[in-house]
């Protein structure tokens, strides 16, 4: 039974990234029309920028948990300005490259100067060690990852379907032009939005590193299991992506309990039957 | 929204002379190879995935379907062909038969499912079914994991053309390229070609014309699959083995740039794209995971400045469709 606890709480810590990546994924593509492929070496980018703060600058994780967002997401307001811009008005898949292309470089740079092998994070001093709750032991750090994703994801969710500001940002992706004509800059909206997004990779990253080791080629494999997520889920709502990246990631911890074999193929198996029953997901609309 | 391909210019008589006098410029030139001092290995290679990037053109380009999941045609069929050759001990003929036969009936499973839903989610499904297949070939007995399948005999194509001959195997690797182009080639030029691309251009009134546009995708996306296997088939006789790169995602990414780099939706642009990205390869070996980069940035400049790809471009300037 011990296993079995354990390996539920790996599903949701791995639950909790594919949520917070699917969920950026979302507003990303809400926003942009683009299915940022560049997502998964964002995520790495988010490990090593807390890797970095700490080693060469001493800044502890918990000022990570807020600077890398804010760094990566610099640099991905960066990257919408300077190339993402020039593709509103053609072909959705003309994005997909171009962020594609972008993965490349970003992991191949990695690569180059941190090969392929991963760099240790240690756990920061207050959340470390465990509670034994008689059933099983619970590591804080990570109770911590799964309260702290689940409290990000309710908050952007709520930013985004409650507040006046999401209000905008919603009916900008209806109809830009008539959002225009109130006189919002929908372009620094898109811009801001692009930023939320790689932001909320970011700080997937940062929660992983002390869990997962820092390592270049992190996000590019973890990034093809969260868009069958996401083709599981639709990506028709912001809470539909929270549930189904969270719902997946402990079908996949149970199914490292009771039939490892499968472990890694779940998901992709899962993707098919949805697909079979529902063409658009369970949450989506129809394309 | 605006075209996936420039492809303003009607076929006429001319465009088909034009492209005729082209094909056999190709022909010729790629047949007078083993006179050169061109290292034919390197050639052998890039027709395999020049082949493979027509498959995948005849997705994308003329059904506007971007397939991200092509290299599991290639591997799969490179899979089967290897295990016939080397443990049913086949003849290499029908070691092409067994590989390609797998393609196709992987094509009509991942068909049906992914060709259900369009644009950038077909592109994820088709890529989450090949990374489920590299789980599957990762863990399968036949596969041997990370080892791959090695030593594969050549053997003797209809019991007369001996394989391990550089030279023979240069031609028979030339003419099943050829044949797979002059295939694709008719089927793009066929009423069936010229639905698809209509499809491609406004699938909503594709349909109030009455046609089945899934079906026509469906077709599209087995011939697709089926000749991209064919392209692995022809690669085990290259090179010798079957491995799991081939297999992985990056190797669909590098079909996708062969193509974005010829350009998408050209005839030949494949083809071109194909022996740019092996020759790049080839010689920039030495710079190590820089390779990645350079390949990352081809695919952003291109995306950016140079979307029609370098026949692309050459076509639109003679206003000519190549």
């Amino acid at each position: 039974m011990q296993a079995l606890y354990a390996q539920l709480l790996v599903g949701l810590i791995n639950g909790s990234f594919y949520a917070l990546l699917s969920l950026g994924l979302a507003v990303i593509f809400g926003m942009l029309n683009i299915i940022n492929f560049a997502h998964g070496a964002l995520y790495m980018m988010g490990a090593f920028v807390a890797y970095f703060l700490l080693n060469l600058g001493g800044i502890n994780y918990w000022w990570a948990l807020l600077l890398a967002p804010i760094i990566v997401g610099i640099f991905g307001m960066l990257l919408e300005r300077t190339m993402l811009k020039f593709l509103t008005g053609l072909d959705h898949l003309y994005g997909l490259l171009l962020t594609f292309g972008i993965a490349l470089i970003v992991q191949g740079v990695f690569q180059n100067y941190f090969g392929s092998s991963g760099l240790p994070y240690s756990i920061p001093d207050q959340l470390k060690g465990g509670l034994n709750l008689g059933f099983m032991f619970l590591p804080i750090y990570r109770a911590w990852v799964v309260v702290f994703s689940l409290f990000v994801c309710i908050a952007t969710w709520f930013l985004i379907e409650k507040t006046r500001l999401g209000a905008y940002l919603r009916a900008a992706t209806e109809n830009p032009t008539l959002v225009r004509a109130f006189g919002i800059n929908v372009p620094r909206m898109i811009t801001l939005t692009y930023g939320l997004g790689v932001g909320l990779a970011a700080l997937a990253g940062v929660l992983s590193a002390p869990i997962n080791q820092v390592r270049p080629l992190m996000g590019a494999d973890l990034i093809i299991v969260v868009f069958a997520v996401v083709v599981i889920g639709g990506m028709g709502s912001i809470m539909g992506s929270i549930i189904t990246g969270f719902a997946l990631g402990v079908i996949e911890g149970l199914t490292k309990y009771f039939y490892p074999e499968a472990s890694n193929t779940v998901v992709f198996v899962l993707m098919v039957l949805v697909l079979l029953v529902k063409p658009t997901g369970l949450t989506g609309r129809a394309a | 929204m605006t075209a996936l391909t420039d492809d303003t210019l009607t076929v006429t008589p001319r465009a088909m002379r034009d492209e005729m006098i082209l094909f056999v410029v190709m022909a010729l030139l790629l047949a007078s190879v083993p006179f050169t001092g061109v290292y034919p290995f390197f050639v052998m290679q890039a027709l395999c995935f020049a082949l493979l990037a027509c498959a995948f053109n005849l997705l994308i380009g003329y059904g506007g379907l971007l397939s991200f999941g092509h290299a599991m045609f290639m591997g799969t069929a490179g899979y089967c062909s290897a295990h016939a050759l080397k443990v049913w001990a086949l003849p290499p003929e029908l070691g092409v038969l067994v590989g390609v036969a797998a393609a196709f009936g992987l094509s009509l499973i991942t068909g049906y499912i992914s060709i259900r839903r369009q644009g950038i989610y077909f592109s994820m499904i088709t890529l989450a079914l090949s990374q489920l297949l590299y789980f599957i070939y990762l863990q399968a007995p036949f596969t041997h994991g990370e080892d791959g399948i090695q030593g594969i005999p050549q053997g003797h194509m209809f019991g007369i053309f001996d394989l391990s001959k550089p030279t023979v195997l240069y031609y028979v690797v030339l003419v099943g390229f050829l044949a797979g182009f002059l295939l694709i080639y008719r089927i793009i030029n066929s009423p069936f070609g010229e639905v698809l691309k209509s499809i491609r251009e406004n699938e909503p009134r594709a349909i109030s014309l009455g046609y089945r546009t899934d079906q026509y995708k469906f077709l599209a996306f087995v011939l697709s699959g089926t000749l991209a296997g064919f392209a692995g088939a022809l690669k085990v006789f290259v090179a010798q083995n079957a491995s799991l790169t081939d297999v992985h995602w990056s190797m669909s990414g590098e079909v996708v740039l062969m193509t974005l780099v010829g350009g998408l939706g050209t005839i030949f642009g494949p083809v071109v794209g194909a022996f740019v990205i092996i020759a790049m390869q080839q010689y920039l070996a030495g710079f190590g995971q820089w390779v990645t980069v350079i390949q990352g940035s081809i695919f952003v400049i291109c995306v950016l400045t140079f979307r029609r790809g370098i026949i692309g471009e050459i076509a639109h300037y003679f206003r000519r469709s190549l």
